[in-house]
C-alpha cells in the first residue's frame, strides 16, 4: 500500500521536470533582466526566462516577488533598468499589437458599457466595424455575462467586471496574452468556469500565455510550465515543465501530488524570505548607484 | 422632498425676519422696504417688460462671452496638459493672470473697445477663460493612469486616444470647471454692467440707486439670485449629476 503510494508519488513527480528552453527556440526571451524602481526597490534581479510559442506559463510566487513587474516588462509597460526582453527575436519597445496585458484590476473604461468596452478595443485593433458587435457579443456570452451587454462597469460586481475584462482581452485575440491574477477575485465556481474557458480557448488557438497567480492549484491546472519566483530581490528559483495531459481534472491524484510538492517549494521560498527579512537589510553603497554588484543566484 | 421642505423653511424664516425688522421701524421704509413692497416692485418690473428685457440682454451677452470662453479655455487647457511648451511657458502666465480679479480688465477694455458691448464681453471672457483652462488641465492631469495604461496595451493611440479615452475620462472634471467658469462669468458680467450704460441687469441696479428706489434695487438683486441659481441648478447640476452617475463616480446609483 505504502509502496504503491510512494511509487505513484514518484511517477507523478516525474511528470514535473526542470524546463530547458534555449533562447533560439523561444517566442519570448528574457535575458539577464534587472529592474529597480525609482525608490531603490530591486523588483527583479538577473531573470532569465524563455517561453516557446504556444506555451502556457504560470508565474508563481509570494506577494512582492516581482511577478507583476516581470509581466509589465513583457508587455512593454515597464522599461527594465537592465537586460533585455525580445519577442520573436526582436527587442521590444513598449506595448505592441502582438501582446495584450490584462491587469490585476478589471480596468474597464467606466463610461462605456460592457459591449462598448469590447467594441472600442476591437476598433483600436483595426477590426472592421461590421464584425465588432457580433464578436463582442460572442465573448460576452462565453464569460457568462449574457444580459449585461449594456450594463455600465459600476453596475457590475467585482467578479463580473473581471469577466468583462477577460472577454475584452480574449476578443482582441492577441498572439501573446499576459495575465496578472485575472481570477483572483472570483468565487470558486466562476473561477473554475473561467479557467475552463481560458484553457479551451488556449487549446483551440495555440496562444502563448503568461499567467501570474498566487494559487498553486490554478497554476498546475492551467500551466504547461510553472515558474517559481522568490522575493527580495525578485528572481526565478524554479522553472518546471508540467507533463500532464489537458484538460486536467481538479481532483486528479497526480495533479494534487504536484500541488503538494510545488506548494512545499513555495512555502520554502516564503520561509526563506521571511527569515531573511528579519536580518538587517544589506545596505548598498550609495556612491555607485549604477554599477551594482552582480549576485549570481544559486541553483 | 424633505430637502426642498427644509430649504423653503429657511427662506421663509429669512423673509419673516426681514418683515419683522422692517416693521420695527428702526430704518426708514425707504431704506428698508418690506418684503411685499419688493415683491410688488419685482412684479411691476416683470409686467412692464423692463426686467425681462434687461435679463434677456444680460443673458445674451453672457451666453456669447461664455461660449467664447469655453471655445478658448478647453482647448487651451488640453494644450497645457499635453504639450510641454504650453506647460512650461504658457501655464505660468495663465496662472498669473488668473490672480487678477476680472473687473480689473475693465479700464483696459474701455480704452480698447470704447463704451461698447465688446468691452463687457472682453471682461467676461477674461474672467472665465483662464479658470476653465486651469480646470480642464487639472482634470486631464488627474486622469487615472490605469486607464492610459489599458489604452496603450489595447493599442488605442492618436486621436482615438485623445477623444475616446482622455477626454471622456476627464469629462466630469471638465464639466465642474465649466460650471465654475459660468459663475465667474456671471459675476464678471454684472460687475461690468454696473459700471456703465449697458441696458442689462447691472444697469437696472444702477438706475434704481440713482432714483433712490430701494425696492427696485432689492427686486433686481432677487432676480439676479434667482436667475443665477436657476442656471446653476437646472443646467449644470443636472448635467454634472447625470455624468457622474454614468461614470460611476457617485456612491448611490
Ligand atoms: N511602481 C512601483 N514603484 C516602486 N516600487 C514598486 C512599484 N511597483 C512595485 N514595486 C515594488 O516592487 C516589488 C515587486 O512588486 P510586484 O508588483 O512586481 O510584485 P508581485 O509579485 O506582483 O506581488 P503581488 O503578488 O502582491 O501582486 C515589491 O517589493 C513592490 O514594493
Ligand atoms: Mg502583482
Amino acid at each position: 500500500m505504502l509502496r504503491a503510494l510512494l511509487g505513484r508519488w514518484r511517477s507523478s513527480l516525474r511528470l514535473l521536470q526542470p524546463a530547458h528552453v534555449g533562447a533560439e527556440r523561444a517566442k519570448i526571451s528574457v535575458a539577464r533582466l534587472d529592474h529597480e524602481y525609482a525608490n531603490k526597490v530591486v523588483a527583479l534581479q538577473n531573470v532569465d526566462l524563455n517561453v516557446r510559442s504556444g506555451e502556457f506559463v504560470c508565474l508563481l510566487g509570494p506577494s512582492g516577488c516581482g511577478k507583476s513587474t516581470l509581466l509589465y516588462a513583457l508587455a512593454g509597460h515597464v522599461v527594465p533598468t537592465g537586460g533585455s526582453v525580445s519577442i520573436d527575436r526582436q527587442p521590444i519597445h513598449g506595448p505592441g499589437p502582438d501582446r495584450l496585458l490584462m491587469f490585476q484590476e478589471a480596468a474597464l473604461f467606466p463610461w462605456l458599457t460592457v459591449r462598448g468596452n469590447i467594441t472600442f478595443a476591437l476598433a483600436a485593433r483595426g477590426v472592421p466595424r461590421a464584425e465588432r458587435r457580433e464578436r463582442a457579443d460572442t465573448y460576452i456570452q462565453r464569460v457568462q455575462l449574457g444580459g449585461f451587454e449594456d450594463a455600465l462597469p459600476h453596475q457590475l460586481s467585482g467578479g463580473m467586471k473581471m469577466r468583462a475584462s477577460l472577454a475584452r482581452a480574449l476578443a482582441v485575440d492577441p498572439a501573446v496574452l499576459l495575465m496578472d491574477e485575472p481570477f483572483g477575485s472570483l468565487d470558486a465556481q466562476t473561477r473554475i468556469h473561467m479557467q475552463e474557458l481560458l484553457q479551451s480557448i488556449w487549446v483551440r488557438t495555440g496562444k502563448t500565455v503568461v499567467f501570474v497567480t498566487h494559487d498553486v492549484h490554478e497554476a498546475l491546472m492551467l500551466g504547461t510550465r510553472v515558474v517559481l519566483m522568490a522575493p527580495r530581490p525578485g528572481r526565478v528559483v524554479r522553472d518546471l515543465e508540467v507533463h500532464l495531459p489537458m484538460p486536467r481534472q481538479p481532483e486528479d491524484v497526480a495533479l494534487n501530488e504536484m500541488v503538494r510538492h510545488v506548494g512545499g517549494l513555495l512555502r520554502e521560498v516564503e520561509g526563506r524570505a521571511h527569515t531573511r527579512s528579519l536580518q538587517p537589510a544589506p545596505t548598498r553603497a550609495p556612491a555607485r548607484p549604477v554599477l551594482r554588484p552582480q549576485v549570481i543566484p544559486g541553483p | 422632498m424633505k430637502h426642498h421642505a427644509q430649504k423653503l423653511l429657511v427662506v421663509a424664516l429669512l423673509i419673516g425676519l426681514w418683515e419683522l425688522v422692517a416693521r420695527m421701524g428702526v430704518w426708514s421704509p425707504h431704506l428698508l422696504p418690506r418684503p411685499l413692497t419688493v415683491a410688488q416692485s419685482l412684479v411691476a418690473m416683470v409686467t412692464d417688460g423692463r426686467l425681462v428685457g434687461a435679463a434677456g440682454r444680460s443673458l445674451g451677452r453672457l451666453l456669447r462671452a461664455y461660449l467664447m470662453s469655453v471655445a478658448l479655455g478647453v482647448p487651451l487647457g488640453l494644450l497645457i496638459s499635453r504639450i510641454p511648451f504650453f506647460r512650461n511657458a504658457v501655464k505660468p502666465v495663465v496662472m498669473g493672470l488668473q490672480a487678477l480679479p476680472s473687473i480689473c480688465w475693465l479700464p483696459l477694455a474701455l480704452l480698447w473697445f470704447g463704451l461698447t458691448d465688446g468691452a463687457i464681453l472682453f471682461v467676461v471672457v477674461m474672467g472665465s477663460v483662464l479658470g476653465i483652462a486651469i480646470a480642464t488641465e487639472d482634470s486631464v492631469n488627474g486622469v487615472d493612469p490605469q486607464l492610459t495604461r489599458v489604452a496603450s496595451t489595447l493599442g488605442v493611440r492618436g486621436l482615438r486616444f485623445q477623444f475616446g479615452v482622455l477626454l471622456p475620462a476627464a469629462l466630469p472634471g471638465i464639466v465642474t470647471g465649466l460650471k465654475l467658469g459660468w459663475s465667474f462669468a456671471w459675476r464678471a458680467l454684472l460687475a461690468g454692467e454696473l459700471l456703465f450704460v449697458s441696458g442689462g441687469l447691472g444697469q437696472l441696479l444702477t438706475v434704481g440707486r440713482e432714483l433712490m428706489d430701494v425696492p427696485q434695487v432689492m427686486a433686481v438683486m432677487v432676480a439676479i439670485v434667482i436667475i443665477g441659481t436657476a442656471v446653476d441648478r437646472v443646467l449644470f447640476q443636472t448635467v454634472e449629476v447625470r455624468l457622474r452617475r454614468r461614470w460611476g463616480l457617485t456612491a448611490t446609483t
